[in-house]
């Protein structure tokens, strides 16, 4: 079926995000809504980045993660630490943690990369095949365990080596950049910075969690994730023995409130558009391949390994801005925001939009903050306690009526899957029925 | 390889071996020696305690699990629910502690079979995660509900034991009535539930709807009936559960469900979801971590639930389908 468009499906979307974007900064500068529901505007807006890219990871990759509050957390601790730094240090011409944020980084990639030219995987298998010539498995696997530990430990320790050749450059780099900057100006750099880093951070531990978990199956998946992100909450809990400033189950004080409606905005924005992209480019329908039917994609040789853990890594970006951004717009960081029952949240929000719909998923968080908000307001002095009982009334009574979620997969606008340029017919982002469907029926 | 490069790696290997060997023997020894012995056998008993809780916590998560595939969030809450009930029963109307426990599980069963019929039943045909979500959503009201004012409240609330506490010393080792009471009921409960499932017309029709539910169907099964069914066993045990917690941790209140929920559900999915025995193994496993990370290892009561979940991925990575569990196959 043709489905020829009158005009590029961008105009439209764009005037509304604009509307959208001038209407929240209009009704702030006139005084239409308090702080309070500016604050809770800019909450849904970041909790709605943090969404997408769970959606990424399980509404159009189909991997089942409980753990992405942990990617929030990281997110969030690891730019709040560059920023706070930037507060107490940097008129000493200090760098703080910025320097050992990216560094450490970069030491990661140098390992991982070291790795991979080293091919240490392979190393280990051949080097077992080479023993079972001789040898007996068992001796063969701990004597093959062995070569494996010493290269990886080899790799480890290069590493180390990078980062803190790294940190001393990246030191005197910062000092002779950022810091000679006005203060207004490097004080937006260092947010975007720490923003980015917090990003990345997700990212790279998404990628080193998810190259051993993603091969587990899909519920084994979701427990593997939550317990990550139990381990992490523990781990948050207890940092201030670590960190210091990190300041463990006390709670992190004295964080820059940096986070505007802009930055929250264009953060939202900037993710959705790689989001899109991503989704609708080549990579894009392989990683919806994966989530129709792992094994025909790997017939079709697409690299399933490979995609799931790129979906997860992107997906881990997006919770580590989320985070960063979170971390700014209230100054104060505490592990119980990260806990279990508030990992929920991102899943509740893509199930409710429906999995596998970037439009749902942006409406679903808008109404998520106003259910959860709005209750506040609405309930009667002496029955605040009530919002987390009709809450998941309202949860339950959703799920009930409309098991699809609200939108089902169907997109709005731009976020629609484009038309082929060659052949006018849509790119066929998702078959008609998804994976999780057909396994219901079948179970 | 060549007859000398053979044995050279053989050496290698017994070294490696040798090295291994003697680093496990010398922790084990540094752990016993640390506090002495009776330390390590009381901290094998308090996590033995601990793990017969949690695996009656962990029966229902796994038969659940094995009958309709969904991981029920708000289990914990009904494990709470028990706690609760038998507390109300023991200090406000004086019953016994027999009375009691019976019960708490009788209120479990209707509550989850209540659960079940509202929240459950109607998705049985929708995705999976739908079920998923609403079991989360029930998990949530049973916590904020049940700490409204006039029904639990949210404060901590210390349990009553209805038997007053024997501590028996044995060689240095501190066992209370507590632990035996645990253990034997547990037992006793496991034993009735291996009779349930494995010897009754009733158990073969639940083996027959895990396997296949609508071959089941067309057998004259009433599948609808098998889960209710399931369900209220899973919560009976929970019941059991409950009273057992509190009376081992006399300290209630409306979310202490949610962390030993959790490490029941792990400890069913470490000992492969679907499988009781796997469930009772993974428990005891789960017990003993949590107990002898808090006994030794440094700042251990405040990492124990870090170790608890490390142990678990370790175990995936390993056995990706827990230890007792049946590998998945992969069909084309």
């Amino acid at each position: 079926m043709l489905r020829r468009r009158a005009f590029p499906a961008w105009i439209p979307t764009a005037l509304v995000a604009i509307f959208v974007y001038l209407a929240v900064v209009y009704a702030k500068s006139s005084d239409l809504i308090t702080t309070y529901w500016y604050q809770v505007i800019q909450l849904a807006a970041l909790t709605a980045v943090s969404a997408l890219g769970l959606n990424l990871i399980y509404g159009f990759n189909g991997q089942f993660s409980l753990g992405h509050v942990g990617f929030y957390a990281i997110g969030a601790y690891g730019s709040a630490l560059i920023t706070k730094d930037f507060l107490t240090k940097w008129s000493g011409n200090e760098v703080g943690s910025l320097s050992w944020i990216i560094a450490g980084q970069a030491g990661i990639l140098v390992a991982l990369l070291l790795a991979g030219a080293l091919r240490v995987g392979s190393v280990w298998k051949r080097a077992r095949a080479y023993l079972e010539t001789g040898l007996k498995r068992h001796e063969a696997l701990v004597l093959a365990a062995l070569v494996g530990v010493i290269l990886l430990a080899a790799v480890v320790a290069l590493s180390a080596i990078a980062t803190w050749v790294l940190e001393k450059g990246l030191v005197v780099i910062l000092q002779n950049t950022v810091l000679k900057l006005p203060e207004a100006l490097a004080q937006n750099v260092i947010f975007l910075l720490a923003l980015v880093n917090g990003g990345t951070v997700a990212a790279l531990v998404a990628y080193l969690v998810g190259l051993p978990l993603l091969r587990l199956g899909s519920d084994y998946f979701g427990i593997a994730t939550l317990g990550f992100a139990i381990m992490v909450y523990t781990a948050l809990q207890n940092s201030d023995t670590v960190i210091a400033t990190m300041k463990g189950a006390r709670g992190m004080v004295a964080i820059p409130r940096w986070t505007t409606w802009p930055w929250v905005y264009g953060g939202l924005v900037v993710c959705l558009v790689i989001m899109r992209n991503l989704i609708y480019s080549s990579h894009g329908r392989a990683v919806t391949s994966v989530r129709e039917d792992e094994i025909a994609a790997k017939t079709m040789g697409i690299d399933v390994a490979q995609l799931k853990t790129l979906a997860f890594s992107v997906g881990g970006f997006f919770a580590g801005v989320a985070g960063g951004l979170y971390a700014h717009l209230y100054g104060f960081l505490h592990p119980s925001s990260f806990n279990v029952i508030r990992g929920f949240d991102p899943l509740i929000i893509i199930v409710f939009g429906g999995l596998g719909s970037m439009t749902g998923t942006l409406v679903a968080s808008v109404m998520f903050a106003l259910v959860i908000e709005g209750l506040r307001v609405v309930l009667p002095q002496g029955f605040e306690d009530w919002r987390f009982v009709i809450y998941p009334i309202i949860l339950l009574l959703v799920m009930l009526l409309r098991q699809q979620g609200l939108l089902g997969t169907s997109e709005w606008g731009w976020l629609r899957p484009p038309l082929s340029p060659e052949r006018d017919i849509p790119v066929p982002a998702r078959a008609p029925r998804s994976r999780i469907a057909a396994e219901a029926e079948e179970a | 390889m060549t007859k000398p490069l053979q044995l050279v790696f053989r050496a290698t290997f017994w070294l490696v071996v040798a090295v291994l060997a003697a680093a496990l023997v010398w922790l084990l020894s540094y752990l016993v020696g640390l506090n002495g012995p009776v330390y390590f056998l009381q901290a094998i008993i308090d996590g033995a305690r601990l793990g017969f809780v949690y695996a009656l916590i962990a029966l229902g998560y796994t038969m659940v699990y094995g009958i309709v595939r969904l991981i029920n969030f708000a289990h914990g809450d009904v494990f709470m629910v028990g706690s609760f009930a038998s507390f109300y029963a023991i200090s406000q109307y004086g019953w016994g502690f027999i009375p009691a426990i019976l019960f708490s599980m009788l209120v479990c069963m209707s509550l989850n079979v209540v659960i079940e019929r509202v929240a459950y039943k109607p998705l049985r045909n929708a995705p999976r995660i739908a079920a998923l979500i609403t079991a989360i959503g029930v998990s949530f009201f049973l916590e904020y509900f049940t700490a409204l004012k006039w029904v639990f409240g949210a404060d901590f609330i210390t349990y009553k034991r209805p038997f007053p506490v024997d501590v028996w010393n044995v060689g240095g080792v501190l066992i209370s009535n507590i632990t035996v009471i645990i253990i034997v009921i547990t037992v006793l409960l496991l034993v009735v539930l291996q009779y349930i499932i494995g010897r009754t017309r009733v158990g073969k029709a639940m083996r027959a709807t895990a396997l296949d539910k609508p071959t089941s169907r067309l057998m004259g099964i009433n599948v609808d009936g098998i889960i209710s069914l399931t369900f209220a066993l899973g919560a009976a045990l929970a019941g059991a559960g409950g009273v057992l917690y509190a009376i081992a941790f006399p300290q209630i209140w409306t979310f202490m469900g949610v962390m030993p929920g959790l490490k029941a559900f792990v400890a069913a999915v470490l000992g492969g979801i679907g499988s009781i025995p796997g469930a009772f193994v993974g428990s005891l496993l789960m017990g003993e971590i949590d107990v002898l990370v808090v006994s030794f290892v440094p700042m251990g009561s405040r990492l124990r639930d870090l170790f608890a979940f490390f142990i678990l991925i370790i175990v995936f990575l390993v056995k990706p389908t827990g230890i007792f569990g049946e590998p998945e196959v992969e069909k084309v």
